[in-house]
């Protein structure tokens, strides 16, 4: 009977390793992200930089609706200076309204107004972008299995489609994308942009840092989480011996063992 | 409730238990004399009291913030998660709460199985658990519907489309359950008020399932009967109250290593999407805890019968205490039954694994085999089993164990005169 | 001797329970705290703590009511009489003693909360005994610097913390 048992698991974990294993067919490129880890925590530097390709080449198609100027100066994030978030805020106009004489206007955006979007609405993203709607890219990296990893996969995925494979117009072949076609074409190129701050532009370079800043965007409070986190455990563990002990203490009251 | 009578020492105290019993109350549940064998399997009923007062108090706060409406419900979960002061903790909190819930809430059934804690006098409490249960189902199915993402309205979708394989009235249900012809603005609304109302009703049940518990008093890991109070006895108060704060602090870690370190590894990333009824997600699964059921649903051709073998799967549970013919609780003592046990974890962890696969092929067939076996555990293995296993001898008390005991006091006391 | 044996295994057990009570209910405070700091103002809500209010449309004895932190806030373009008679009450008249001068940054400009500090109405602009303001609930007078005159308000209408960004644009908080 104990036979069958083991046996059995044996067997059973065998068929599941096999079609976990066929399931993964492209392995996702990995890179060293800063974020991961008991202490894991935002580069600064690559997140600036990260905003500054968002705005650059991302920010024409894909909005990112749930994010306002103000998080860029926020702590645990780009950290931009508070003047500095305002110049950027300062770049974008923004329709409020309506005043005095009940007519909108549009007017610099300030810390408190949510990013600007690209489009006025899904419709006009989807028109203005053969049919495809470029997702917003707030919460992406959260949005997509194999998070930061596979967005950094798929921004360096572009090659040229095996000979079987024919492409239409306006589609792209990516080898991480599900089904290997996209409509994004590569949106990244080496020295497609200048840095700020002299970093040599990349496509990996860029690939890293937008990623980074996609991630710091879908999880604002991140370094925060694992700053009380590990708090948590270290003050959990203390108190589960000093329990530990008060409980050997009370049963040894009892014959019992606990 | 007390089988002692309890006079509090001061005037007041006295004056206030006359007309309220609480004192009498606190007393009962302090001096309550518990099995002293009781192992670590038996800690998961205070953990599980732990998870329902987080879940009602995470659930409560997010509820200030959260917003029920199609328009507002995936940005107002998002303002939670960015602007609300320690908004992601609560968030967090609360869903990964929902699982780890239900991991205590399934090693506390499986305790159960083994040592067979829903047979007589116990089948009450048991019955109120299963109930507990399904309603633990349904609050956590309407909780995962309101973030409104891909999956909430796909789930939603999918698990409301079931009532509609009910014959001549199924169309009719369905709507009259989204308030509309599809998950809708209504639907969430009223799903937000259910999976409000819920958890209170299973606070209900809780007192109740302890109450009932308290009348016989909780079994042990030999299955025998016990005299109470006695030297096979401990008070709850302070030897299983240190002990269950030592179990919860090791679940407590646990839990923080998901909260803080993994926080949407056992959420679907697609639920990260709003909810967009023109577009259907390449793999709707529900989450891990419901996967089992899942599988038994598809697992069937038929729509109508997928839908009645999935609730029997459940539903069987409640018959089980008179499946089950073994007088014999404990599966200590029972040789055969606690090889069949081991091979009903697997199975059901198996069918859990393929619920989350594609419904093809080699998952499918597996789907099926565990099916058949699931049932056949419960409606053919256990009643057999009872009538032709040879059980161990059993000890006559805790304490002492002198062989010769039986899971019935009576019948172990009639044995005793009759050697005598 | 064994005597002081059990009294030190005593001590020892009760600063164990000691420690483990005060361990454990340190950590119950901690894990209360998200769930009360929760209902405080959230980040979006502090970030519109400011608003700038073009001024440069309002004439001499006209006012103007802006919304800041869901509450009214009225910018009155005073006139040198109303100027003059703010000034010229010895302090001593008054309930809540406060120069006009302490009240305003430019004379012509009283920018204040227009919340009555009896019991929170709106009060009403040019009304009242003293040409200032008449809250309606319970009948209190303010005068032409929104000071308390008479009725039931203990102090004065709160003036917030705002600064002139130029000659037209006053930014609140």
């Amino acid at each position: 009977m104990r036979n069958i048992f083991k046996i059995s698991t044996f067997l059973i974990l065998l068929v599941f390793s096999k079609a976990y294993a066929a399931e993964n067919n492209a392995k996702l490129l990995k890179t060293d992200w800063t974020f991961k880890g008991l202490f894991g925590k935002f580069d600064r530097g690559s997140l600036q930089r990260g905003y500054q390709v968002y705005t650059e080449v991302c920010a024409s198609c894909h909005s990112m609706k749930y994010l306002t100027y103000r998080n860029l100066a926020e702590k645990g994030g780009p950290e931009f200076s508070e003047a500095e978030a305002k110049a950027i805020a300062a770049n974008f106009e923004v329709t409020d309204g309506p005043d005095s004489t009940g007519e909108m206007f549009t007017r610099p955006a300030k810390l408190s107004d949510k990013f600007v979007m690209p489009y006025a609405n899904d419709e006009e993203a989807k028109s203005a972008n053969g049919g495809a709607y470029p997702p917003d890219m707030s919460v992406l990296v959260k949005a997509r299995k194999g998070g930061a990893d596979y967005i950094y996969s798929l921004l360096l995925g572009y090659e040229d489609p095996p000979s079987d494979v024919k492409l239409d117009d306006g589609v792209y072949y990516n080898k991480f994308m599900y089904g290997n076609k996209i409509k994004m074409p590569a949106p990244l190129s080496d020295d497609l942009i200048e840095y700020s701050d002299g970093t040599k532009a990349t496509k990996e370079q860029m690939s890293k840092d937008v990623v980074n800043f996609l991630m710091w965007s879908a999880e604002p409070h991140l370094e925060q989480r694992h700053k009380t986190g590990f708090r948590v455990i270290a003050y959990l563990i203390i108190l589960t011996v000093l329990v530990y002990f008060s409980m050997k203490k009370i049963w040894s009251r009892v014959e019992s063992k606990v | 409730m007390s089988d002692h009578e309890y006079t509090p020492s001061s005037k007041f105290g006295k004056w206030f238990n006359d007309r309220l019993p609480l004192l009498s109350l606190a007393n009962h549940l302090t001096d309550y004399p518990t099995p002293k064998n009781l192992n670590y399997w038996w800690t998961f009923g205070g953990i599980l009291t732990f998870c329902l007062i987080t879940q009602i108090v995470t659930g409560l706060v997010l509820a200030m913030h959260y917003i029920a409406h199609v328009d507002h419900a995936f940005s107002s979960v998002e303002h939670i998660m960015r602007d609300v002061n320690y908004g992601w903790l609560l968030r967090y909190v609360h869903a990964n709460g929902a699982s780890m819930f239900f991991l205590a809430v399934y090693i506390h059934i499986f305790r159960a199985l083994f040592y067979g804690s829903y047979k007589a006098p116990r089948e009450i409490i048991w019955i109120i658990g299963i109930i507990i249960y399904l309603l633990m189902m349904a609050a956590a199915f309407m909780g995962y519907v309101l973030p409104w993402g891909q999956m909430s309205f796909w789930g939603a979708t999918v698990i409301t489309n079931l009532f509609s394989a009910i014959p001549l009235v199924g169309e009719s249900i369905t709507t009259w359950l989204w308030g509309g012809y599809s998950v809708d603005n209504p639907t969430l609304t009223r799903f937000f008020t259910l999976h409000y109302l819920i958890p209170f009703l299973i606070l209900g049940l809780v007192v109740l399932h302890i109450w009932a518990l308290h009348v016989p008093g909780n079994n042990n890991p030999v299955g025998i009967d016990i005299k109470k109070p006695s030297k096979d006895t401990v008070p709850f108060h302070p030897y299983i109250v240190i002990k269950d704060a030592f179990a919860l602090l090791m679940f407590l870690i646990l839990f923080a290593m998901f909260v803080f370190y993994s926080p949407n590894v056992l959420g679907h990333a697609d639920n990260y999407i709003e909810a967009n009824p023109l577009v259907t997600p390449a793999h709707i699964v529900p989450e891990w805890y419901l996967l089992p059921f899942y599988a038994i649903l598809r697992s069937v051709p038929d729509k109508l019968m997928g839908v009645i073998a999935m609730l029997s799967a459940i539903l069987i549970l409640a018959a089980l205490p008179w499946l089950d013919t073994s007088k014999v609780r404990s599966a200590v003592f029972r040789p055969l039954y606690k090889q069949f046990y081991w091979i009903l974890v697997l199975d059901v962890l198996v069918l859990g694994y393929v619920g989350a696969m594609p419904a093809e092929g080699l998952y499918l067939l597996i789907a099926r085999i565990g099916t058949v076996y699931y049932f056949a555990h419960f409606l053919i293995i256990l009643p057999v089993l009872g009538l032709k296993e040879k059980t161990l001898p059993l000890p006559l008390s805790i304490s002492e164990p002198i062989l010769g005991g039986s899971p019935n006091l009576a019948a172990a006391r009639n044995k005793e005169e009759k050697i005598n | 001797m064994s005597d002081n044996n059990d009294k030190k295994k005593t001590e020892r057990r009760d600063f164990l329970f000691t420690a483990t009570a005060a361990a454990g209910a340190v950590g119950v405070g901690a894990a209360i705290w998200p769930v009360v700091d929760q209902m405080n103002p959230d980040a979006s809500v502090k970030a519109l703590a400011s608003t700038e209010v073009d001024i440069s449309s309002v004439q001499p004895g006209q006012s103007l009511t802006v919304l800041w932190r869901g509450k009214p806030v009225f910018i009155k373009r005073r006139t040198d009489e109303e100027i003059q008679k703010a000034r010229e009450v010895s302090l001593n008249e008054l309930k809540d003693p406060q120069k006009d001068e302490d009240r305003v940054q430019k004379p012509e400009w009283l920018v204040m909360l227009g919340v009555c500090t009896h019991l929170g109405c709106v009060p009403l602009t040019d009304k009242g005994d003293y040409n200032g303001w008449f809250c309606p609930c319970h009948g209190s007078h303010y005068d032409t610097s929104g000071r308390i005159r008479k009725g039931p308000a203990p102090t004065n209408m709160e003036v917030p913390k705002y600064e002139f960004v130029n000659a037209n644009t006053i930014k609140i908080g």
